[in-house]
């Protein structure tokens, strides 16, 4: 009955050994991630804290010339990157206002009705959409938009692009909180002779209201940094643009235009920090809302 | 509530000479100062089966999961006093080692969906890493299957996935897998609470039949089997051991008024 | 509705490709838009795409499967594990194009340094910063899976005497593996339609890359460099190219969605 012989204790020691060396190595992997990281954002906050002062802001991005100007006289590169940030404002309001209504009632309709051919083909869909790349988008934003309604690169064909870019992160979102609302609640409600779209606006929603919204922030923050599809929809523009019909610039399109453009490099880092800092942002407010205004039940 | 320490010459727990298991004042916590069972004392008796009952949280899991130190799987628990297993202190072998000398079945049967019947019966010696010829394996596949009486059940589908047998057999195959590797000791933890009555007497008997080459403890939610196949039973009761003895003096005259009350089903 | 619309609007506007060049699009290797000798084929940027995106997978795959184990397995809760999981937020919230730029003035001049590749463009270079970008993704869904093997299975094969080790081996990866699996083929999706990171580091040539340090073009960077001045032909071949790309991102992601469904049911 006793198995415990020379040989199989030096075994067991290398199997011990193989344990420990294997936790090392995968602790060690998983860390080594951050490394990628710490570059990404050491290299923006030391190149890019310089240029944040209140005009970055208030002035919009300067041309070439001025960049050589400043340049040639060791100052500061001028202007700052206010057509970026009112183009990103109005290009992902409008991107939420046309996605968030059709998010909520599309995930109201996969949570109500769960089972059925109509639903199982509309969650298709939404994984399906989930998965096209920006790209894509911004070629079906330009088919759609740019050629037979705004005839021309215009801020509401950005607007289309990334809204179907957000919209399977409201309707999962929705979907997957609604899910978890008891149905006693509803049935509470609907007991009392409430009419059944009035308890869904006024019961349903309200409590899921920290988890949707954590849904559209979250999906506001996958789009603020987009850049592939507004290149060939919003297109870019050097002043501030406020119709919607007009091409428009947003954060990240400046900084791709700094990246092309060899003698306004300097200002990539300011506008990129920026952007980070803003989604960096959005992610901490979905985070303390989901924490903040939990419904227990 | 005050909490009694029970020494050895407590005519509430019997003494049990030459022990091969000898549990020495354990208290075992899941963290923080909360202790699960508070200083148990008592040895086991080899070839014979222990049941440990108690009302559910009583602590009979804790201390049948101290005993092959899986309780450690929690990264925050902590233990005092300790363990022996034929004199030697268990909590300063390695658990790997420990554990192939004291095996465990559980409360719902688990063979590994991913393996054959065939490949669970020998997946100590596969999980272990130990190279067998094809002749050894199938002579330990054949032995413990005969062991638990599945051999004649099975042995047309040995290479099929072990998820398609009944709850039943699929347990005496999850007792055939703790088998195969000639373990001292089984820890059995509520074997047949997921189970019918018919599959459940299936194991009670074999049980019976395993105890001349092995020694086996047996937790359990349900006094009948206590009283039907075990030769000592311990009952415990808010995390201490209140009376430990011979099964048939117990049931008849238990000589705590927390054991009387709850064999005749006042609480539990 | 609206899915079917793209599947439409894609399949409406690359006909004249199809039209002209039938499958040969597919498979030629000829992107030429010289007036008078126009001929477009996909197939340079069909093979950058798939040569980048396997690459950054590889690269991925020790990483993110190490994270996945760490907070799947061995460390579920705690400051570290908590500590790893925003590190992976922040990673999923940088934008494309600041990983570009972080490739191209921090990598770029890596490779060139260790002389992989003179001008520090290429195939290796988008891969990886591609993989250090599908990290969050691959990761964070085979956590999950690996975190959903049932307990009494790990312990089954702990009171056997298996060490940690050999219940990753034995136990988690035969079990969670189907979904580990789907969770690589989704961040695979992921890599081939990116778009920003690559365009800035793969130097954008349109012949077929014979080796991993060559230069390149995908499918996705190609549409992002010359749509803007596209017409015609060209524009019905961009048009067909995000085709191809939709179907086979879409493809991707089914079977991914679908591994992963049939895991958790």
């Amino acid at each position: 009955m006793n198995i415990t012989n020379p040989i199989s204790s030096q075994k067991l020691k290398w199997r011990i050994f193989n344990d420990k060396l294997f936790s090392i190595v995968m602790i060690t992997f998983a860390f080594i991630s951050a490394i990628p990281l710490l570059s990404i954002l050491y290299q923006l906050v030391k190149k890019g804290y310089k240029q944040i002062r209140l005009s970055f802001f208030t002035e919009v991005a300067p041309d070439t010339m001025e960049a050589i100007m400043a340049k040639a006289n060791h100052e500061i590169i001028p202007g700052g990157i206010a057509n970026g940030i009112v183009g990103t404002i109005i290009i992902v309001g409008m991107a939420s206002l046309i996605a968030i209504p059709l998010g909520l009632i599309t995930g109201i309709y996969l949570s109500e009705a769960s089972k059925g051919k109509m639903t199982n083909m509309v969650r298709f869909v939404v994984d399906m959409l989930q998965g096209i790349p920006s790209i894509v988008l911004g070629v079906i934003a330009y088919i759609w938009i740019v050629k037979p309604v705004t005839s021309g690169f215009s801020a509401l064909a950005g607007s289309v692009a990334l809204s179907i870019m957000m919209l399977p992160s409201i309707v999962r979102s929705t979907e997957e909180t609604l899910k978890m609302i008891p149905s006693t609640l509803k049935e509470a409600a609907l007991s009392l002779g409430v009419p059944y779209y009035k308890t869904v606006l006024k019961v349903l929603l309200p409590t899921g209201m920290s988890g949707i919204s954590t849904g559209i922030i979250l999906g506001i923050s996958r789009i603020a940094g987009e850049t592939a599809p507004l290149m060939l929809t919003a297109l870019g523009s050097s002043a501030i643009n406020l119709d919607i019909t007009q091409p428009s610039s947003a954060i990240p399109l400046l900084v791709w235009e700094f990246y092309n453009d060899p003698n306004l490099i300097d200002l990539i880092w300011g506008a990129s920090l920026v952007l980070l800092l803003i989604i960096f942002l959005l992610n901490l407010l979905a985070k303390a809302i989901s924490k903040k205004w939990k419904v227990q039940y | 509530m005050e909490s009694t320490v029970l020494n050895k010459t407590d005519d509430r727990i019997i003494q049990i000479e030459s022990p091969i298991l000898n549990i020495d004042n354990l208290s075992v916590s899941y963290g923080g100062d909360k202790y699960s069972i508070m200083n148990v004392s008592a040895g086991i008796q080899k070839n014979k089966i222990t049941a440990i009952m108690g009302p559910s949280g009583c602590g009979k899991s804790t201390l049948l999961r101290a005993i092959n130190r899986m309780h450690e799987l929690y990264p925050e628990t902590h233990h005092k006093g300790g363990i022996t297993l034929g004199g030697e202190d268990i909590y300063k072998i390695n658990p790997i080692e420990l554990r192939r000398k004291i095996g465990m079945v559980f409360q719902r049967p688990n063979p590994f969906p991913t393996m054959s019947i065939y490949d669970n019966v020998i997946a100590a010696y596969k999980l272990n890493g130990i190279k067998l010829k094809r002749s050894e394996k199938d002579e330990i596949v054949e032995r413990s299957l005969q062991e638990v009486g599945l051999w004649d059940e099975t042995k047309d589908a040995l290479h099929k996935r072990g998820t398609f047998l009944s709850g039943g057999q699929q347990q005496r195959l999850c007792i055939a897998r703790a088998l195969a590797y000639k373990p001292e000791i089984i820890l059995l933890d509520e074997p047949t609470s997921a189970l019918d009555p018919i599959a459940t007497a299936k194991i009670e008997d074999l049980l019976v039949k395993l105890k001349k080459n092995y020694t086996i403890i047996l937790v359990t939610h349900n006094m009948g089997q206590a009283a039907r196949i075990s030769d000592h039973s311990m009952f415990m009761y808010i995390g201490e051991l209140v009376e430990y003895g011979k099964t048939k003096k117990m049931f008849t005259t238990p000589k705590d008024e927390r054991t009387e009350a709850y064999l005749t089903g006042k609480f539990g | 509705m609206m899915a079917v619309g793209i599947l439409a609007t894609l399949i409406v506007g690359s006909i004249p490709t199809f039209k002209e060049f039938g499958f040969g699009f597919i498979f030629s290797s000829d992107w030429n838009p010289t007036e008078g000798r126009e001929s477009y084929g996909a197939l340079p940027f069909i093979i950058g795409t798939i040569a980048t995106s396997i690459l950054a997978l590889a690269f991925t795959f020790p990483f993110a499967f190490s994270i996945a184990l760490f907070l799947g397995e061995y460390y579920k809760k705690g400051r570290m594990s908590s500590i790893l999981k925003s590190m992976i937020d922040l990673l999923a919230g940088i934008p494309s194009v600041v990983y570009g730029l972080w490739g191209f003035y921090t990598i770029k001049p890596i490779i060139v340094e260790l002389g992989l590749n003179a001008q520090g463009f290429g195939i290796f270079t988008s891969a990886f910063v591609l993989a250090i970008m599908i990290i969050p993704y691959a990761s964070s869904i085979s956590a999950e899976v690996i975190n959903m093997v049932p307990s009494n299975l790990k312990e089954a094969a702990y009171s056997l005497g298996a060490t940690r080790f050999e219940v990753v081996k034995n136990v988690i990866i035969p079990n969670a593996g189907s979904g580990i699996f789907a969770g690589f083929i989704l961040a695979f999706g992921r890599a081939i339609g990116e778009t920003m990171a690559v365009t800035m580091l793969i130097g954008n040539s349109n012949k077929i890359p014979t080796n991993l340090f060559d230069l390149g073009n995908t499918m996705a960077s190609l549409i992002a460099n010359q749509f803007g001045e596209a017409e015609g032909l060209k524009y019905t071949s961009l048009v067909a190219m995000g085709l191809l790309l939709f179907v086979i991102t879409g493809i991707l992601n089914l079977i991914g969605k679908m591994v992963m469904r049939k895991f958790t049911a």
